[in-house]
């Protein structure tokens, strides 16, 4: 999402936008109210009691996992750039493969509340769960800085406001909001957030898709040749090459963005955790096998959404959907398939959508505050600070501080960068998730050898080197779109870094290692496989 | 700080267990259910994640450096780029099928046979 969304949607419905805003803070703070009440212990907090269904669960996962970047993003991406938006959604979708494969039931088995317990189950504690902790929360706070930006802007367009003011007002509103989730309602409230927002958005693209159908008659190629035409591009429109690898540094930037969309996924703690919140592995499957047919189809439809707005609604230069750089070409084509500006239907539909945006933006930053929040909480304070002496009532207290601290800084920081082009925060967050995070797990599963200096120097080394090469990259310098336009230190040509931070975090894993002399963890291998891949001595559900 | 010569290890609740518990990991290592419920696990997870890294990294390369192939239409606007992508659901949905098909005839049975022993011998 860029910063350049100031043409406000029509505002001749902003009455019904607001009142169904409204009614999502109203549903979404009852559950949390709800919840709050129900959540007891540690278990009740950190994983939602463990006693969601691999269904309720597939719903979260999908819910914290489709952000308002890839529902108004992808649709936007493909109405502007035709066959290379949909690039995008094909590596979110083949990713949950190696969190289906490798990651989810393991995890589920041998952890407890956070990606650190994983890691640091046959490991010394002190300075891996630092690591994962630091990891955890600097992945966390790339995701959460870009989806508050998106927010002020994304809010700002739906409900046709313009002031600065106004949309400083809308990230402090949103941010005290994912306070409340997170504080209050825990694991098991954020859950409840993200199952109703992704039934919300299931249904919105549903019904929009159908529309967009309907007036294409079912036939996708008629879709695709009217878009094609319209977009003014001809053929080229549904060809590759309209977004990415223009020149050499352009394709392998392309091969870079690839790799760490499919191997971010299940390094995202925020996705991790939610494994957690089932009574057992084959549950954790379950939501994995849910996620996938859901966020699949979703894509699918985007696609649909995407040419139908290019197909439908105007998107050539100083078009709402080309102003808004694309995030107001759903909203847009609800509005179109509905009866067009003006009509009932169309303002309703447009009313519709948006909302469908705002509860996605709600639930997907009360995620990643819950994530940070237990990170800090149980890794840095009972683990690492109280050496596990902690009791746990004093943990608690401590995440709903963290939830509020993490919040706070979350707003202060969101409303300074909403003039700057943060869009690549994203990106990097998968990034250091697929450089720092997932090397770690996987060697910590799979490499009897692993140990704790493997694990530290895989999690700082993928993420210092991708954080480096995105610094020294053309998103932070040297062109008109940086983040500092005037300044002139991009040496990497790059703008995503996992082809190189992804195989660099992976091979500080093996030095580590080997110049390691520690034994402990090799004579802990056999326990940690015989937990995780048959879950004996596994969290078992709370019973209330 | 703690005393730098006596470092924590294992995760919290893991080394709340009884020694006898870890032994009982260890015992259960060694059966024979258990190397077989591992050589299935591993038998069917790597191959199949070098094969789909593989059919996702071929299409991000096609999309590089095949694009006269991509552009040919298959048929009416459709494409090679937009099959070759729609594949990629398809293979995605296909593995994600034959993996939880696996896990339930050839990796649960076993598991949950292993999880009733260390239940019975830890007394859990």
């Amino acid at each position: 999402m860029s910063a350049a969304m100031l043409v406000p949607l029509a505002t001749g419905n902003r009455t019904l936008t607001i009142a169904l805003f409204l009614a999502v803070v109203a549903v979404t703070l009852y559950i949390t109210f709800w919840a709050s009440r129900q959540s007891k212990t540690a278990a009740d907090y950190y994983a939602g009691g463990r006693s969601f269904s691999g269904f309720q669960n597939g719903l979260a996962v999908s819910g914290d996992y489709m952000s308002a970047a890839s529902f108004l993003g992808i649709s936007g991406a493909i109405a502007l750039y035709g066959y290379d938006g949909f690039l995008y959604s094909i590596g979110f979708l083949v990713a949950w493969l190696v969190a289906l494969l490798l990651i989810a039931e393991l995890l589920r088995n041998s952890g407890r509340y956070t990606m650190a317990d994983q890691l640091a189950y046959r490991m010394r504690q002190t300075p891996v769960r630092t690591a994962a902790a630091t990891s955890t929360i600097v992945v966390s706070i790339f995701y959460l800085l870009a989806q508050m930006v998106g927010a002020g802007a994304l809010v700002g367009l739906l409900l046709g406001v313009t002031s600065p003011g106004l949309k400083n007002l809308v990230i402090v509103l949103v941010g005290v909001l994912m306070i409340i989730y997170v504080t209050f309602g825990g694991m098991k409230g954020t859950t409840w957030v993200q199952i109703v927002k992704a039934v919300m958005l299931m249904v919105g693209t549903v019904l929009i898709t159908f529309l967009v159908l309907v007036e294409f008659g079912f036939n996708l190629s008629d879709l695709l040749g009217t878009a094609a035409e319209k977009s003014g591009k001809g053929e080229a429109f549904l060809q590759p090459g309209q977004l990415y690898g223009k020149d050499l540094a352009g394709k392998f930037d392309f091969l870079s963005l690839g790799l760490a969309l499919v191997l971010g996924t299940a390094g995202l703690p925020h996705i991790l955790i939610r494994f957690y919140t089932t009574p057992t592995a084959q549950a954790a499957r379950k939501s994995v096998l849910w996620a996938i047919g859901l966020i699949g189809s979703f894509y699918l439809m985007t696609l649909v959404l995407g040419f139908g707005a290019a197909a439908l609604v105007p998107t050539g230069d100083g078009s709402q959907i080309k102003t808004s750089a694309g995030n107001a070409a759903s909203p847009l084509l609800a509005q179109a398939v509905g009866g067009g500006e003006g009509t009932l239907g169309g303002s309703v539909l447009l009313a519709l959508i948006s909302a469908v945006a705002f509860a996605t933006i709600l639930a997907v930053v009360a995620g990643l505050t819950l994530t940070s929040a237990s990170s800090v909480a149980h890794d840095l304070y009972a683990n690492v600070f109280k050496k596990g002496q902690a009791s746990e009532r004093s943990e608690l207290i401590v995440a709903r501080i963290a939830a509020f601290g993490i919040g706070a800084v979350a707003i202060l920081l969101a409303i300074p960068a909403q003039r700057l082009n943060i869009a690549f925060l994203v990106a990097l967050a998968f990034a250091v998730a697929a450089s720092a995070n997932l090397p770690a797990l996987l060697y910590n599963l799979f490499w009897k050898r692993f140990n704790t200096m493997g694990a530290t120097f895989s999690i700082y080394g993928g993420l210092i080197m991708a954080v480096l090469l995105v610094t020294f990259s053309p998103v932070v310098s040297g062109t008109p779109m940086s983040l500092f336009p005037n300044a002139d230190f991009d040496w990497f040509p790059l703008r995503n870094p996992g082809l190189i931070s992804i195989p660099f975090g992976f091979l500080c894993g093996i030095v580590g290692t080997l110049i390691s002399k520690e034994t402990h963890p090799a004579e802990r291998y056999d326990e940690l496989s015989v937990r995780s891949l048959t879950g004996a001595g596994a969290e078992k559900a709370v019973v209330h | 700080m703690a005393d730098r010569s006596t470092p924590v290890y294992g995760s919290g609740e893991a080394d709340r267990l009884p020694a006898h518990d870890h032994e009982v990991y260890d015992t259960i290592a060694k059966e024979s259910d258990f190397v077989e419920l591992n050589r299935r696990y591993r038998n069917f997870a790597f191959p199949a994640t070098i094969a789909f890294m593989s059919w996702y990294i071929l299409y991000i390369v096609c999309n590089n450096w095949a694009r006269d192939f991509m552009d040919i239409k298959v048929v009416g606007n459709i494409n090679v780029a937009l099959v070759f992508g729609l594949l990629q659901f398809v293979s995605t949905f296909a593995i994600a099928y034959f993996y939880a098909r696996h896990a339930r005839k050839s990796l649960d049975p076993l598991a949950s046979k292993l999880r009733d022993e260390f239940d019975r011998e830890t007394g859990r």
